[in-house]
């Protein structure tokens, strides 16, 4: 009983840290645009918190470049487990239109393992939700939750 | 003696429960006073056992004593509170634990932490002479610190000592972390300090702090109920009542600063204690 209650608490409280990966703004703003009263994402228990060490869900906006991904490592590796990534945009999804740049790397998957890609550039509010709520899905699966 | 060990577990089990939907409730208001729909009554509940099924991770192990400790002290302290014990001693208890939460903040070398620590240091100095006001106050009252000796009073508390349930509101909100004094850390999305005092903590630890802090919150209240003690629906009223007020000072007002914090906090607690005090001698 007490894990199911643990694995129904893991999918009603997803906290989000998001961490702007070289982005133009443009998604990260998108991503702000969840909290606000419009999309309230704190109705599906979703939380902004500013610290990986209490997110369960990463959010990754931007391109990876040389520079950047020890830090993208770094706060992956501060998450406890089980934890999600999830790409945001073109940039993030595959490193976008500067992927050829000298000084990119690429999307968030070449450093990290990513669970959910959001495309559009840049990702409107609606579809990030709906990427949280994909990963909810993966974590349900992975759960053995199939309802 | 059979009777005050029912009541002990009793409190032990139903304080965090009650802790928790307060707090569920207390989101679900918060967010129709921002036009927002707001979580489940229920997601603090969620929200706990999520953190309790997290990979532990520490930066030391002196932390997680710290938060073992912590919500031992809280535990005990709602426990003492119910079998009617002394309000000296539940005050002890409560600033053993609350002492507990910053030492393991200030274990790790993150400055977040630090900073949350020693303004919850600050904070502790703040609304802990005023808890002792009133627990004086209580005392001159009922003439002993026993929490049993206010149940024998023929009529409630509130009458004899209005301005120290005043007092009492303003260590609540300082207890309660709620705006204006959420300086060491907060439940809402200010980031300014990320999480405060409880940066550091994390997974199954975090949640025993949430476990702890849901204790206090009972204990707080608790004591707000013992002001009107000659009828339950008297009691659930006031505290009804005095948690819709810290909802809505919470969201009228913006953090201020610590100094502002410890000044207010002294000078509205002594003068109201001494005008108190003053009309109850001259009664």
């Amino acid at each position: 009983m007490f894990g199911n209650m643990i694995n129904k608490g893991r999918i009603k409280s997803p906290w989000v840290v998001h961490f702007d990966c070289g982005s133009c703004n443009g998604c990260d703003i998108e991503v702000l645009a969840c909290l606000t009263p419009i999309y309230d994402i704190e109705r599906f228990g979703i939380i902004n918190v500013g610290n990986p060490k209490h997110a369960d869900v990463l959010l990754v906006t931007g391109t990876v470049n040389q520079r950047n991904k020890h830090v993208l490592k770094n706060i992956y590796d501060q998450m406890p487990g089980p934890k999600a990534v999830i790409a945001i945009g073109a940039c993030g999804c595959t490193g976008g239109v500067f992927r050829e740049a000298y000084n990119v790397v690429g999307g968030v998957d070449k450093v990290i393992p990513v669970d959910v890609y959001v495309p559009g550039c840049p990702a409107r509010p609606e579809a990030i939700i709906d990427g949280v709520v994909a990963a909810l899905e993966k974590v349900k699966t992975l759960l053995g939750m199939t309802a | 003696m059979i009777a005050k060990i029912i009541i002990a577990i009793l409190a032990l089990v139903l304080a965090p429960i009650a802790g928790a939907l307060i707090s569920g409730v207390d989101r679900r208001v918060t967010a129709w006073l921002q036009s927002r729909y707001g979580p489940p009554i229920l997601q603090p509940l969620y929200d706990v056992f999520k953190l309790l099924g997290k990979e532990p991770m520490v930066t030391n192990t002196w932390q997680a004593l710290c938060a073992y400790v912590y919500v031992v002290g809280a535990a005990l302290s709602v426990v003492l509170l119910f079998t009617g014990s002394d309000l000296l001693l539940i005050f002890f208890v409560l600033t053993v634990g609350a002492v507990f939460l910053v030492m393991g903040a200030l274990a790790s070398p993150s400055p977040y932490s630090q900073v949350g620590g020693q303004r919850e240091l600050l904070q502790m100095l703040a609304y802990e002479p005023l808890l002792i006001l009133v627990f004086a106050a209580i005392a001159m009252v009922t003439g002993s610190f026993k929490v049993s000796a206010v149940f024998e009073l023929k009529h409630p508390m509130l009458y004899d000592i209005p301005l120290m349930f005043i007092v009492l509101g303003y260590a609540l909100t300082i207890k309660l972390r709620k705006s204006p004094f959420d300086i060491s850390a907060c439940h809402h999305a200010h980031q300014e300090l990320v999480r405060g005092v409880y940066t550091e903590y994390s997974g199954p630890y975090l949640a025993m702090i949430e476990i702890a802090h849901w204790y206090e919150v009972i204990l707080v209240l608790g004591l707000c109920a013992l002001f009107w003690s000659t009828s339950v629906v008297g009691m659930v009223v006031l505290v009804a009542l005095t948690y819709l007020a810290e909802i809505i000072v919470d969201n009228v007002t913006a953090r201020l600063t610590w100094r502002w914090m410890l000044r207010s906090a002294v000078g509205v607690g002594v003068v109201l204690t001494i005008v108190n005090m003053l009309w109850l001698y001259a009664q």
